[in-house]
């Protein structure tokens, strides 16, 4: 109870100063007026009376200290005094305040960005409920695209109701265009992307919907009334956040269809499925309507009961894949899936696993910033601390203990970084606002990237350990210096400052190691950039362009369907075609980069295949010209409108299927052209070979290409692709009217340039390879700050040097090529230094270059060769001045 | 050249501002730090600042309280006086003092035969 008391006194002395320290003031006045008048009264005089009576007192001020350090927090008192202090310095010296603020400020927020990312795409579980029990169900990638990827309906069934691991499975169509929805408000139809799910998803995710209801299974029957949900974003852009959305109906696809809820702020389907796309409307899956016979055409995702493990529920798949069906309908077709069985992985990995590497490079990189910004930090320290040498001294002959004085300093550098951490926590909100922004970079949970309560603790802890790292090592050599010394140490060539210097060296080599691995690093993503971006695609993105054509699919099915469609496309060919400045103009459904399917591999008529070819073919079903528009090389001919339903059925195929195939087929000097290939009871002769295309990344491999005819196979869609002498941007006008004049119903669908497929498939690359290069670069800015600090010094510390060697004889440019010769010292040791590390640590990004060695010798010699120019230019300044010392004056200060 | 004075045994002033009050009742800083002086025979090295230190730290623990008074000669001065708590302190702190210079007493007063287990 009394130390309670105790401390209650102390902190309310503590609090209580001001009055605690009048009170004592008068007392020890009132002491001394008694002891003046009682030595008076033994004889004293009036001074001598004072003298003694001071004397016995023994020091007021003392007294008064002893006094406070009896009744408050010593501790607390001191670091006011610092901070007081501190500020008084900082405030005295803003430049190098502002220097030292800025630099920790850039160091500090590129980190708190970069773990802010991380910490969403990693970190973070998904924004479900239980996130952890949610698992992907796909089988092992192979290289037929989404058709290997995907499930059936009636497997999706047999799948839910044999396994035994799940509280239930969903899952979505996954082969929905974007633009599939074309909203009618009256006017020019809107175009918004929609997405089809079984009705169970939101339930199996943990979704609540902001407004409404989720869909029920009743949403998803045959025969039910379309209902859709709408995503936050849409709601609020196309119905102007209307707070009585729900019930009301909206002519969808020419279907009157209610909506019945709105979908949270916190939800973005595409953040999470589809990465760089926009998801505006979420509309159910009917499982027991046509799409059961449209084959492969689900991805599943599960919820794990409480307590199974992913080992456990990958047997249970195990045991499951061989029964289960592609369509009840054809018998045979159970067991189908045995070469591709679902294999659950948790969705986390599945989402953002492929970018575990990436981010981790990533965060190395922020990291090599933060230390190369202490290190500059530092130096900066060091060199101010041995101008305030004699302060400290000087302090210490006063009493002040060496821990005191480390305390002091510490106290400082604690300051310095919390202004850097402010001012970068307002850096790192703009850039994260900013990445939240970028909805066109194919990274999942971007639009997620926020500063949360981890975000702010991790700057914190950066912040503490950056002062600790920058403050330490001047601290210690500043309190641990001999005071004589100190004292003594008059300047020039003394010990004290010799050492320092060395430590100084010893800092801007870690530095220019530092910024080198970095360069090297940019350097070797740089390259293997621009390899993917020189990759032949198989077909010329430049001044080609798309756009979403809608047409009239009403008619019944079979032949009438065929000829009606094919009218139509020849009709909108023949008037884009006569645009001026349109080169050529073709339509595919689907568009490489994008969407594809697999219908399985025809092969050589009359050769047995072998029971699993490597690949499927993708397939796509293009009209007349779409080769030429594409820019994509043909060899043999294009399809023409006569290739007619009842006549011979034609395709095209790629350069890397037709050699597959005539390793099986004798065919002379194994051209395709003209040879008839059979796929079930077909028969379809091969017309042309086109060029591989880069279907599904820019940077993998190329599978196999088979293409049909509109007039032949029926197409899920139409994207019309032109061709122009002119920038495609300034037709775009021009398109749109010609579609809406033959077909008042077509939205105003956005006109893409193929490029931006193309920017699309490479931006994950393009987003790391921008950002550590700018981490580079300013790894490589604070490096050059750093030599130019440490060269610049020394100048200054030998100009008396300098002075009696130019007083002797030597020229301007002897001294000038002194000091460079110093500077390219340190830079080629860092870099020396720095190349090594390099090359033990270029392993870590290995998986991330493309047709580039981590070893690459030209980005190792050309980043060397940089780093040496740019120190080069940063000890060039401090060199320039050195020659210019005028003798005299040097030989006459100090 | 002066004898040297005695330097103060850690805690050793505490107990004698207790005796002091206790002794002469209310008195100032100033009248408690001459009393020691006169009392020791001016053979303590007593800085009077330090007397403020060990009053505050009385007055902390509630040993001693204080109120602003006036002194004889009708000068304003900070009064202080033992309380309750205070002379239970002072009786255990002088027991434990008797008890430490009896034992000082005899080690030092120890003769050779006596040291001698024997």
């Amino acid at each position: 109870m009394s130390w309670l008391r105790r401390l209650a006194g102390r902190v309310t002395a503590f609090f209580s100063k001001r009055a605690l320290d009048a009170d004592l003031n008068a007392e020890l006045a009132a002491h001394l007026e008694m002891a003046i008048e009682d030595n008076i009264a033994r004889g004293l005089s009036p001074g001598e009376a004072r003298r003694v009576a001071l004397i016995s007192i023994g020091g007021m001020e003392q007294a008064k200290d002893r006094h406070r350090e009896a009744r408050g927090i010593m501790t607390l008192d001191i670091l006011l005094q610092d901070l007081k202090y501190t500020f008084r310095i900082l405030l005295r010296e803003p430049g190098f305040t502002t220097v030292a603020v800025l630099i920790l400020a850039l160091g500090i927020g590129a980190n708190i960005a970069v773990f802010s990312v991380v910490n969403t795409l990693l970190l973070r579980p998904l924004p479900y409920r239980d996130a952890h029990e949610l698992v992907w169900i796909a089988p092992p990638p192979q290289k037929c695209g989404l058709s290997c990827a995907t499930y059936s309906t009636d497997a999706y069934d047999q799948f839910r109701v044999l396994s035994r691991s799940y509280q239930d499975v969903t899952g979505y169509f996954a082969f929905s265009n974007p633009d599939n929805l074309s909203l009618n408000l009256g006017g020019a139809p809107v175009p918004a992307t929609s997405i089809d799910v079984i009705h169970n998803f939101f339930q199996l995710l943990g979704v609540h919907p902001a407004m409404g209801r989720v869909f029920t299974a009743d949403d998803a029957r045959n025969g039910a009334a379309p209902v859709v949900l709408l995503s936050d974003a849409w709601w609020r852009r196309q119905f102007a956040a209307d707070p009585a959305i729900v019930g009301k109906a909206f002519d969808m696809n020419g279907r009157q269809t209610t909506v019945v809820g709105v979908l949270p702020p916190g939800f973005d389907f595409g953040a999470v499925f589809a990465p760089g796309t926009k998801v505006d409307a979420i509309t159910p899956l009917n499982l027991y309507g046509p799409p059961r016979d449209w084959g492969n055409i689900i991805t599943w995702i599960g919820r794990l009961k409480p307590g199974v493990t992913l080992a456990q529920a990958r047997e249970d798949a195990r045991m499951v894949a061989p029964k289960l069906c592609w369509n009840f309908k054809y018998p045979q077709s159970c067991g189908a899936y045995n070469d591709t069985p679902p294999v659950p992985v948790p969705l986390k990995d599945y989402v953002s696993g492929k970018l575990r590497r990436s981010l981790a490079v990533l965060w190395s990189a922020v990291g090599a910033i933060l230390l190369i910004a202490c290190v500059n930090l530092s130096n900066l320290l060091l060199a101010r601390a041995t101008a305030r040498s004699k302060e400290f001294a000087m302090r210490g002959a006063l009493g002040a203990t060496r821990g005191r004085i480390v305390r002091q300093l510490l106290t400082e550098s604690l300051i310095l970084s919390g202004a850097g951490a402010v001012l970068g926590l307002c850096l790192a909100v703009v850039l994260v606002k900013w990445l939240a922004h970028q909805g066109a970079i194919a990274l999942p949970l971007l639009s997620a990237v926020r500063i949360d309560g981890a975000a702010l603790g991790w700057t914190v802890l950066i912040a503490v350990f950056a002062a600790v790292l920058f403050g330490l090592i001047p601290g210690l050599r500043m309190a641990g210096g001999n005071l004589h010394e100190a004292l003594k140490d008059a300047g020039p060539g003394a010990s004290q400052s010799r050492k320092h210097e060395r430590t100084r060296a010893v800092l801007v080599v870690s530095e220019v190691a530092l910024a080198c691995m970095l360069l090297v690093g940019a350097g070797l993503l740089l390259r293997s950039f621009m390899r993917v971006l020189s990759v032949d695609l198989g077909f010329q993105p430049d001044r080609a362009a798309a756009i979403k054509v809608e047409y009239d699919d009403s008619a019944p099915t079979g032949d009438a369907s065929t000829q009606k469609r094919t009218a139509i496309f020849q009709q909108v060919l023949a008037r884009v075609g006569s645009i001026p400045g349109v080169e050529a103009a073709g339509i595919a459904d689907y568009l490489p980069l994008g969407q594809n399917r697999a219908w399985g591999t025809p092969f050589p008529k009359g050769i047995k295949p072998p029971d699993k070819t490597p690949v499927e073919p993708l397939v796509y079903v293009v009209t007349p010209g779409y080769m030429r528009a594409m820019g994509t090389r043909l060899r043999g001919r294009d399809f023409t409108w006569d290739d007619a339903p009842k006549a011979t059925n034609v395709v095209m195929i790629s350069e890397g299927y037709a050699r597959y195939l005539a390793q099986y087929a004798n065919w002379p000097e194994g051209n395709a052209v003209g040879k008839l290939l059979s796929v079930g009871k077909n028969d379809l002769l091969v017309v042309g070979v086109v060029d591989d295309v880069h279907e599904e990344t820019v940077d993998g491999e190329t599978g196999w290409q088979i293409y049909y005819p509109v007039t032949q196979a029926s197409p899920s869609g139409a994207q019309l692709v032109i061709r122009s002498s002119l920038p495609p941007g300034t037709l775009a006008g021009t398109v749109l009217r010609t579609l809406r004049d033959l077909n008042p119903k077509q939205p105003a669908a956005e006109f893409k340039p193929i490029k931006l497929l193309v920017s699309h498939a490479v931006s994950p690359r393009r987003f790391f390879m921008l950002l550590v290069g700018s981490f580079a670069t300013l790894g490589l800015l604070l490096a050059a700050l750093g030599i130019y600090g440490v060269i610049s010094y020394s100048v200054t510390r030998k100009t008396q040097e300098i002075g009696i060697r130019m007083a002797l004889g030597a020229s301007a440019s002897h001294v000038r090529h002194r000091v460079l010769v110093d500077t390219l010292r340190l830079a080629a040791i860092g870099v020396a230094l720095g190349a090594m590390a390099s090359v033990v640590a270029a392993r870590l990004i290995a998986s991330l270059l493309y047709a580039t060695s981590p070893w690459d010798a030209a980005t190792y010699i050309g980043m060397a060769v940089a780093l040496l120019a740019v120190a080069a230019l940063s000890g060039y300044i401090p060199a320039l001045r050195a020659s210019r010392v005028n003798p005299t004056v040097a030989l006459r200060a100090n | 050249m002066q004898p040297s004075k005695l330097d103060l045994l850690q805690g050793t002033l505490d107990l004698m501002v207790l005796q002091t009050l206790a002794v002469m009742g209310s008195n100032h800083g100033y009248g408690i730090a001459r009393r020691i002086e006169q009392i020791s025979g001016n053979e303590v090295l007593l800085n009077q600042g330090t007397i403020y230190a060990s009053l505050v730290r009385l007055e902390q623990r509630g040993w001693i309280s204080s109120a602003w008074g006036t002194s004889d000669n009708n000068r304003k001065a900070k009064f202080y006086s033992i309380t309750a708590a205070g002379r239970r302190q002072l009786a255990a702190d002088a027991h434990y003092w008797e008890r430490l210079t009896g034992v000082m007493d005899r080690v030092l007063g120890m003769s050779a035969d006596e040291a001698d287990p024997a």
